[in-house]
């Protein structure tokens, strides 16, 4: 492509004409940067193919239905029923939603609705710096900390609130809990500052009309700003739940790696991304194990594709209104630090 | 009021209330039931009539930041009388109307000083919730703003479920605020459908039905029609002789013709101060100060 | 003054349950804010108060791990050179792709089927899990044994491919930001259009793509799942990408399953040391971002 600068500049300008070589070079520019955008998109299905060609021994070993929903997972007799995995995915998930859901829409709200505008950048730096720190770090705190320190506390609540489902009984030290805290600090980030992203798009013409007509900041905030970003949220929660579907390190650090499906959840069990990480290195000389654990590997796969999708689906929704794409949540940390990048 | 207080919602919201509802004379409204038994009687309503409420404005300053917008204005917007504030962009108009509901606190950085009286109530004075200000004094804006993710009937209804009005008392203010909006027969047999889904005027109209559903003392209009095209326009105006019957209305406006359609007096603003405030006949016939008649004339702005 | 009685009467006011909603949300919403930020600070003080000790003690930087059970364990050298080695490589793949993507979908791509479909994928990559994107490099380059079988340049690519979504994103954001005016400019000088983009467009943003790229690689250096299955763990130090080569995530993962104390303490310095170098490129991407040209 020099080549092609170098020429143009001693082409004869007078004619209108330019040399075969630079008339070349924008076409071969354009096409380079199309053949590029493209092969990630050949590179994403291929390893979709890949992968399935790679389960398909141990899926037809164990038939694909029974696969995903039995409940027995014993790879020394070649038995491969995820379903405790995948109930330990879906548990622990569905605990960190639980948790982390309403903390992170609360910040969200908090930051952009109630608090000091001079506030607002130092602590939303503050949440996001959640998400600078590695899975492996919260999985060597959990380990350390959680599990030892709130053993007590999970007890007498074990104890005294056995009543409520799927609590009560003796609390295992990892278990599905501790993860499903850790996954709800792990998603807080990305669930907040994507609210956060959502609410902002809240145009302010409808919270003083609320404001308006005399009501209260949380009325304002119920009638105009919840209603608006509702769909935008949910995204957000959602692409949470993609996260903590796959996270793999800090889980299988602290669930107890256990194939059994615990009953409560204080229980030890096992999730789909653990066992992978767990196992893949007993499985090296064993094709069906392998598989078995690929195929794993692809129910997640399908598992956050279809959490991502929708949740994308929600995001972008919000968006249009807005009539700009959010950055993603990466990016969001450093663009609202210096309003220079976001800017216009 | 004390000499230098510098307004932020949340020290407003903060502070206790010293009445509750029953010490003293019980308001209308303090009581949704009795506010709706009311406004369903004719009897009534024609008692409203000629007993709206006046305010005045003394010695008020706003900032944005350190930007001064308005300097020691003080101005008086009589009971039942429409009066429009005039002047070129920038002159301080909207910021006053904002300082009225005291809507321009919401903007940061921005704040205000200085007396402003509902009636003889200091709306900033001690112990005044900014809630019940902004309940007794309704705000139109500039650009149709209906709350997108509700229909027609639950626009009207946003401000009444705020108060606690229920089932039929809601239905039926509901229909009087769009008639009084003059919507009610463009809109009576889809009450349900989307409130964004209406033309730009009937919008606006329906955010005047939502403004008057809560029964103000005070309806402000910021630049109200500055959104609409030429028939809307005049049908907002007829509507705001209409409401001046019940209402003191204080609007904004861009356009001296406007101002002089509706309008019973008409401030003129100039870089923060007010130049002028007489009678609107008096003030594109005979202004006193040259600078209002550079303006009126069309010499400059 | 005014009596606060005449304000009662013409200012309703109100209800006392409206009141305390009011006070009880905003008290609900600034719960959750703190509660947000305990696990930053606890995070914060026991990496710092365990980390510290064993971060200071000799040989952590300037030894590798022994693999002594007992005995002295060694430091992390071999760790911190392979991070820094592995993530580096990643970075020299993903950033001129990921960017070239980007350069793709804004200059040319714009709001054509194809663009909003690579779009929608690079989307989709970014909700990928760390550990799939392990097990694509597994399938196709590590059992197959392509230029041996765990090396440091397979832990790369699976870096590359998490990173990649992250420097397109970011790239796109900033790219879009460059004043049409710009472009328009140069062109009608009769500059061609490649020239236009190489020379123009992104020098304009490149803060802002050196922001985007340097939290890509942030994100990447914390990664430990894909690593496991592409780059393996190892003692000594390497500076061979093409062998099996040590990184601090698969170092701390491997000490914590160790029960003895010193190398659990590793553990912690290893992770304290982690968390700073990811806070110091986090701090220099803001640093670029804040000498941005464009807004």
């Amino acid at each position: 492509m020099d080549a092609g600068a170098a020429r143009l500049d001693t082409a004869d300008r007078s004619s209108f004409e330019r040399s075969a070589s630079a008339r070349r070079a924008d076409p071969l520019f354009r096409g380079g940067l199309t053949v590029l955008a493209g092969l990630v998109l050949v590179l994403l299905a291929f390893f979709f193919v890949f992968l399935i060609v790679k389960a398909r021994p141990a899926l037809a070993h164990q038939g694909v239905f029974s696969f995903v929903f039995s409940n027995d997972w014993n790879p020394s007799k070649d038995v491969f029923g995820a379903w405790p995995l995948l109930a330990g995915t879906l548990i622990t998930s569905a605990i960190a939603m639980v948790i982390g859901v309403p903390v992170a829409v609360a910040t969200a709200l908090f930051i952009t609705e109630l608090c000091p505008v001079r506030l607002r950048q130092p602590l939303t730096i503050l949440v996001e710096l959640l998400a600078a720190v590695p899975s492996v770090v919260y999985g060597l705190w959990g380990v350390f900390v959680l599990i030892p320190k709130l053993r007590g506390t999970e007890s007498s609540f074990a104890d005294s609130l056995h009543v409520l489902p799927f609590v009560g009984g003796n609390v295992a030290g990892p278990n599905y809990f501790i993860a499903g805290l850790l996954l709800a600090i792990m998603i807080l980030p990305i669930v907040s500052a994507i609210s956060r992203e959502v609410i902002s798009t809240v145009p302010a013409e409808h919270k003083e009309a609320a404001l308006a007509l005399g009501a209260t900041r949380w009325e304002m905030i119920r009638i105009a700003v919840l209603p608006y970003s509702r769909s935008g949220i949910t995204g957000a929660a959602l692409l949470g739940l993609g996260r903590a579907v796959g996270e793999t390190i800090a889980v299988v650090l602290v669930i107890g790696n256990s194939t059994v499906v615990g009953k409560q959840i204080f229980d030890q069990g096992y999730s789909l991304a653990a066992v992978i990480a767990n196992e893949f290195g007993e499985a090296a000389n064993d094709p069906l194990h392998a598989g078995a654990l690929i195929a794993a590997g692809l129910l997640l796969f399908v598992l956050t594709l279809i959490i991502n999708g929708v949740a994308r689906a929600l995001v972008v929704r919000a968006e249009r209104r807005q009539g700009t794409r959010l950055p993603p949540p990466t990016v969001t940390a450093a663009a609202m630090a210096d309003p220079e990048v976001t800017a216009a | 009021m004390s000499p230098d207080p510098a307004f932020t919602p949340e020290q407003q919201q903060e502070q206790p209330m010293s009445a509750t509802p029953s010490d003293g004379p019980a308001d209308v409204r303090v009581s949704p039931t009795a506010a709706a038994t009311r406004s369903a009687s004719d009897a009534a309503a024609a008692e409203q009539v000629g007993s709206g409420h006046s305010m005045s404005v003394k010695d008020v300053d706003a900032y944005y930041g350190e930007t001064h917008a308005i300097r020691g204005v003080s101005i008086e917007y009589r009971a039942n009388e429409v009066t429009a504030m005039i002047g070129p962009s920038g002159c301080g108009k909207s910021t006053l109307l904002r300082c009225l509901n005291r809507m321009h606190e919401e903007i940061p950085g921005a704040r205000a000083r200085g007396q402003i009286l509902l009636d003889d109530t200091d709306i900033y004075g001690p112990g005044v919730d900014v809630v019940s200000v902004r309940r007794a004094i309704g705000m139109v804006f500039q650009k149709p703003n209906p709350f997108p993710t509700m229909s027609i009937f639950d626009n009207v209804a946003a401000g009444l479920k705020l108060n606690g009005v229920k089932g039929v008392d809601m239905k039926e203010r509901v229909e009087k605020s769009l008639r009084g909006a003059g919507l009610w027969d463009e809109v009576k047999d889809r009450l349900s459908s989307p409130g964004v889904g209406l033309s730009g005027g009937q919008q606006q109209r329906l955010c005047i039905a939502r403004t008057i559903a809560v029964e103000p003392r005070i309806v402000l209009m910021d630049e109200p029609c500055s959104a609409l095209d030429p028939i809307a326009t005049l049908k907002v105006e007829d509507l705001i002789h209409e409401l001046k019957r019940d209402y003191t209305i204080v609007i904004v406006t861009h356009n001296m013709q406007q101002a002089a359609r509706v309008a019973d007096t008409t401030a003129f603003f100039l870089l923060g101060d007010m130049v002028e405030h007489t009678k609107t006949e008096d003030i594109f016939s005979n202004p006193q100060d040259s600078r209002t008649e550079e303006y009126v004339t069309g010499k400059f702005g | 003054m005014s009596s606060t009685s005449s304000a009662s009467l013409l200012l309703a006011p109100v209800s006392g349950r409206r009141r305390t909603t009011d006070r009880l949300m905003r008290g609900i919403l600034l719960a959750g804010t703190v509660i947000a930020l305990i696990p930053l600070v606890l995070v914060v003080y026991y990496l710092f108060s365990r980390g510290l000790k064993g971060m200071t003690a000799s040989g952590f930087f300037t030894t590798d791990p022994t693999g002594n059970f007992l005995g002295n364990p060694g430091g992390v050298k071999s760790a911190i050179l392979g991070t820094l080695e592995i993530v580096a490589l990643a970075a020299v793949i993903a950033i001129p792709v990921g960017i070239g993507v980007a350069l793709y979908l804004v200059e040319f791509g714009k709001k054509t089927i194809f663009a909003q479909f690579v779009r929608y994928f690079i989307d989709v990559m970014t909700g990928v899990p760390s550990i799939v994107f392990g097990l694509f490099i597994y399938i196709t380059l590590v059992t197959t044994k392509i230029g041996g079988s765990f090396t440091g340049w397979k832990g790369s690519l699976a870096l590359a491919l998490l990173m990649l979504p992250v420097v397109t994103r970011s790239a796109e954001v900033v790219l879009i930001l460059v004043p049409e005016s710009l472009r328009e400019a140069a062109l009608a000088l009769g500059v061609p259009r490649w020239k236009v983009t190489m020379k123009i467009v992104l020098p304009t943003a490149l803060p802002g793509l050196i922001t985007g790229s340097l939290l890509a690689v942030a994100r990447g250096m914390g990664e430990t799942a894909p690593l496991l299955f592409t780059s393996a763990t190892v003692f000594g130090t390497t500076y061979n990408l093409g062998d099996r080569m040590n990184s601090l995530p698969a170092q701390i993962f491997a000490d914590i399953s160790q029960p003895k104390d010193d190398i659990v303490n590793r553990a912690w310095a290893s992770a304290l040391t982690l968390v700073l170098l990811i806070l110091a490129i986090t701090l220099i991407a803001r640093l670029a971002a804040r000498r941005s040209r464009v807004s």
